[in-house]
């Protein structure tokens, strides 16, 4: 195997057992870049240099004998809606080109203070408002399983580089499931926490109550030890969790046997690909042979929550991304008076997706439709929330494909707004309730794109939620990696 | 037609907190310029708040201190609009649900008391500062804006008052003894020159005895309590002739030009402003326990209107016990020590409201190092009591004593002010004077008898103001008479 398809617990034994050096995974995976970037462009800032310090610091720290545990010189990606002190974070807008933040974002520090090498910023949808990466001001990411189709969204930058090598993981943000489709699309392992433990502080906002960091790894293990190197009770975050914490690598090991996997009626039928459930409904029967009781369990308010999600998280982001006027920093239009320039600078800085939502939420917001709009939307949140609480009543965990579909291609939704909403489907109505979900890549469609699984728990059923989903991957046995006609270097 | 006027107060007060509501960045007037500024004051993508707890307890204190209830629970929102000193596009503000919720303040003109009912006291952020220009400062026409983000971010409390209030006098009371609460409890610098207490008055009028509300003017920009009730006995006649000449008011705001005396209407914005005020997903609700809000309301210090009654209760008259209780803290407490020590309350009031108050006003001597203590002022109306000293010495003997010569008694000892007691010493001066002035004594033996006050004089100038002018009175007529 070579060392851009290692996973961070094999690449962190060979790195322990001096085999290989922290600059040695970092220049694989800065070749593997190298090699494909031209047809995924997976990055839109590269930190060689950077990454490159980092790594020989790490493999300095090693030979003294300072471990700062299981990332420990292992090089990673951030989502560019991710703060990084002195290299420019643009989250794909146009409105921040050149955009240099003066601090880190607390999931950059935990990181670099967990001694993983930041290999460098990954393309989204501009301010991660999209599913397939394709609203990004700095040009569409592809997939590596099929170049002519999108690897998902927003973080399908991550997930693309995540996919081909050219990071062992990599940051992610899911606001309605930006880090589990993309992860499905491409398959990766994606995970969003519950709502809280893993700081939002220097996380470009796009919708403040449900967006989450989370990683996006080659395994279920891995998900776990990113997880645990980024979350935690962080002061800078006022809707940080602090209490006590779930322990997502302890049972890993554990199976299923005894526990209760329910399976969300409301999440198949019209509009999901044969493939996918087909491959969905094998692995539950899976799960059921390997000893866990599957029920069907019904959620009516899912069929509603993306109509909520579609107010609640533009209403937030009409206000989230009002700070972006030309005023202090990024992108400035021209204007006689300051109401022009603000204008102008918006009007010019913002693509037309962002246009979109935050005419959408600023409209839900105003006065005379706050009721009949964003009230609304609350209450079916309120809903959504009784109808999990309800279902984890009668079982630990809630199972549904990750993705109606598979990979769909290039410029196919991208003048139909609604069908691509309905990417999100099965992975916003976690988001609207703050609980954790993760997709585990299980099988190929007949065209060997990848098909995700998602398992759900409640608020803090990490433990739970890796167990089931370490289950899922083992019975899986998905080894496949995309085939891309590499470029020389 | 008689017309009635009805205003509302709305109140911003800057809390003098060391750190900013959001971030830990100093809050700190005159700074230079982007010195006390962070990325979360600055709005920079990716940063978040942080409420600062102290303002909290701050405003539970000034809600407490006016009579508020404390909601159980509160939740800040956010204010959506654009300006090029709100960083971040929306000012993190409150608005269903309010830290502080109906109280009251009680205010006196004119002898009369009225309660003026408080809506509510909420907790927001300050904004950064323009300054305009070029071309007198005016927005449309400045050549640019400089923006200063020091005050970003500054706590602030407003208290909004009902439409309570009825003249432009009540509304500088309500003003002033707002401010001498806040200043009461330490939550604000209170300095109204430096914008730390901000006034923006609701004024209406409506004919005297009717129960809607007229047409509503917001008039801002008034920056001391004479201004304020100046601009408000301004905007009061203005709608009266407007509408008696037949015209109609409209809502809007209005500013008031001091230099001028006048308010004037702003630009009138298309549409009412709508700021689309939703629940602010970065902060969790506030939840202010019974334990907490207790904490506070024991902590509160003892506030002017319970001190004036408990003056009043000590015998001093309302007035006195007014201007007292709204002396320096410095001044209140010597008033404490040298009551306790036996002093009159009438007596050691008086001393301190006027001798004391003008010599520290004469001087410019900060209240905080005033050179008496109470024990001394008790000895002060004690030896004017005994008759030790004249109450006209008595004066220059605080005198000595505030330069620092020694207790009263000393200073009275040391500059030779102590009265004659001695009877024959006295009767001696009296009798020379009598000798000395023939014509006085016959004016008297004709009926006039107010030469009497003439002769006293004599008497005290020849004792160098050391005998008991009452004394010399009463020997004097007796001398005439016989």
């Amino acid at each position: 195997m070579t060392l851009h398809e290692l996973t961070i617990a094999e690449a962190g034994e060979r790195l322990r057992a001096r085999e290989v050096s922290s600059s040695d995974l970092l220049e694989a995976a800065l070749d593997r870049a190298s090699r494909t970037e031209a047809q995924l462009h997976a990055y839109l800032t590269i930190d060689r240099e950077g990454a490159r310090e980092a790594a020989r610091k790490a493999d300095a720290d090693l030979a003294d004998g300072i471990d700062h545990g299981p990332l420990h010189g292992v090089p990673v990606a951030l989502k560019d809606n991710m703060c990084t002190r002195g290299v420019e974070t643009t989250a794909s807008s146009q409105i921040l080109a050149g955009y240099i933040p003066p601090y880190d974002a607390t999931v950059t520090r935990k990181l670099k203070e967990a001694g993983a090498v930041i290999v460098g910023k990954t393309n989204l949808d501009e301010f991660a408002m999209g599913s397939s990466t394709e609203n990004s001001a700095y040009g569409t990411s592809y997939n590596p399983w099929d170049i002519g189709r999108v690897p998902g969204g927003s973080s399908g930058g991550s997930a693309a580089a995540v996919a081909i090598g050219s990071a062992f993981a990599a940051l992610g943000s899911d606001t309605g499931g930006s880090i589990r489709q993309p992860a499905s699309l491409t398959g990766v392992v994606g995970m969003k926490p519950t709502y809280g433990t893993v700081s939002r502080y220097g996380l470009i906002a796009f919708a403040s109550s449900l967006d989450q960091i989370g990683p996006l790894s080659r395994s279920v293990q891995d998900a776990a030890l990113m997880l645990e190197a980024i979350w935690g009770h962080d002061p800078l975050d006022a809707t940080s969790y602090s209490g006590s914490y779930p322990n997502p690598s302890a049972a890993l090991d554990d199976g299923v046997s005894g526990l209760k996997v329910g399976v969300v009626k409301e999440l198949a039928g019209e509009g999901y690909e044969p493939a996918v459930e087909t491959a969905v409904s094998a692995m539950v029967d899976k799960l059921s042979d390997a000893g866990a009781a599957v029920v069907e369990v019904s959620l009516p308010t899912f069929d509603i929550a993306l109509s909520a999600y579609y107010l609640i998280a533009p209403a937030e982001a009409s206000a989230n991304l009002a700070r972006f006027d030309g005023v202090r920093y990024g992108h400035r239009g021209e204007g006689a008076t300051t109401e022009k320039l603000m204008a102008r600078t918006r009007a010019e800085g913002f693509g037309p997706e962002v246009t979109r939502r935050v005419l959408l939420g600023t409209y839900a917001l105003s006065a005379g439709y706050y009721d009949a709009f964003y009230g609304q939307a609350q209450k079916v949140r309120s809903a959504i929330q009784e109808d999990f609480s309800r279902a984890y009543g009668s079982v630990d965990v809630l199972v549904s494909p990750t993705s109606p579909t598979v990979a769909f291609e290039a410029g196919a939704r991208v003048d139909d707004p609604l069908a691509m909403y309905l990417s999100d489907i099965c992975t916003i109505p976690s988001n609207l309730a703050g609980h954790p979900a993760i997709s585990i890549p299980i099988g190929l469609d007949e065209q060997i794109l990848p098909i995700g699984f998602q398992v759900m728990a409640p608020a803090l059923g990490e433990t739970v939620m890796f167990q089931v989903a370490a289950t899922v991957e083992s019975l899986a046995g998905f080894t496949e990696r995309p085939v891309l006609e590499e470029l020389a270097s | 037609m008689t017309w009635e006027s009805v205003i509302g107060i709305e109140v911003h007060i800057e809390l003098s907190t060391s750190s900013k509501m959001f971030c830990g960045c100093a809050v700190e007037f005159g700074a230079e310029p982007n010195t006390n500024i962070c990325p979360v004051c600055l709005g920079l993508p990716g940063a978040l708040p942080v409420p600062n707890r102290k303002a909290i307890e701050w405003i539970m204190a000034i809600g407490l201190a006016l009579n508020c209830e404390v909601s159980e629970r509160s939740v800040f929102h956010r204010k959506n609009y654009f300006y090029a000193d709100l960083p971040k596009g929306y000012q993190i503000s409150q608005f269903d649900i309010p830290v502080c919720h109906d109280g009251y303040l009680d205010v006196t003109v004119d002898g009369e008391t009225r309660r003026i009912e408080i809506e509510r006291a909420h907790m927001e952020e300050d904004t950064g500062k323009s300054t305009h220009v070029g071309d007198g400062g005016r927005i449309h026409a400045a050549e640019s804006t400089l923006l200063d983000f020091n005050r970003s971010g500054v706590p602030l409390v407003e208290v909004v008052s009902r439409p309570d209030i009825r003249s432009a006098a009540e509304a500088r009371a309500y003003a002033q003894d707002l401010r001498a609460v806040v200043a009461e409890l330490g939550a604000s610098d209170v300095r109204l020159e430096e914008g730390s207490v901000r006034f923006d008055a609701n004024v209406s009028i409506r004919p005297e005895g009717a129960e809607g509300l007229g047409t509503k003017v917001e008039v801002k920009n008034m920056n001391s309590f004479r201004s304020l009730e100046r601009a408000v006995e301004y905007e009061i006649e203005r709608q009266i002739s407007v509408v008696e000449a037949g015209g109609e008011l409209t809502q809007e705001t209005r500013h008031w030009d001091e230099e001028a005396g006048v308010t004037r209407s702003m630009r009138i914005k298309e549409g009412s402003s709508d700021y689309r005020y939703f629940t602010e997903p970065d902060l969790a609700p506030m939840v202010m326990s019974a334990s907490w809000v207790d904490e506070v309301r024991v902590g509160l210090p003892e506030l002017p209107a319970e001190r004036k009654a408990r003056y009043s209760n000590e015998g001093l008259d309302p007035d006195l016990a007014g201007v007292l209780s709204s002396s320096p803290v410095e001044v209140r407490d010597i008033f404490e020590v040298a009551t306790a020590a036996g002093a009159d309350h009438r007596r050691a009031a008086n001393w301190l409201v006027g001798e004391v108050t003008a010599w520290l006003r004469r001087t410019e001597t900060d209240p905080a190092k005033l050179p008496l203590g109470g024990e001394q002022l008790a000895e002060l109306v004690e030896i004017v009591d005994e008759g030790v000293v004249s109450s006209s010495a008595a004066k220059v003997v605080l005198e000595g004593v505030l330069q620092g010569e020694g207790s009263p008694r000393e200073v009275a000892e040391a500059r030779d002010l102590v009265q004659i007691s001695d009877m024959s010493a006295i009767e001696e001066i009296v009798a020379k004077v009598l000798a000395d002035n023939p014509e006085a004594v016959d004016s008297y033996a004709a009926g006039e008898e107010k030469v009497v006050g003439f002769l006293v004089g004599q008497v005290m100038t020849a004792s160098r103001g050391k005998a008991d002018p009452k004394l010399v009175s009463e020997l004097l007529r007796k001398k005439l008479s016989s």
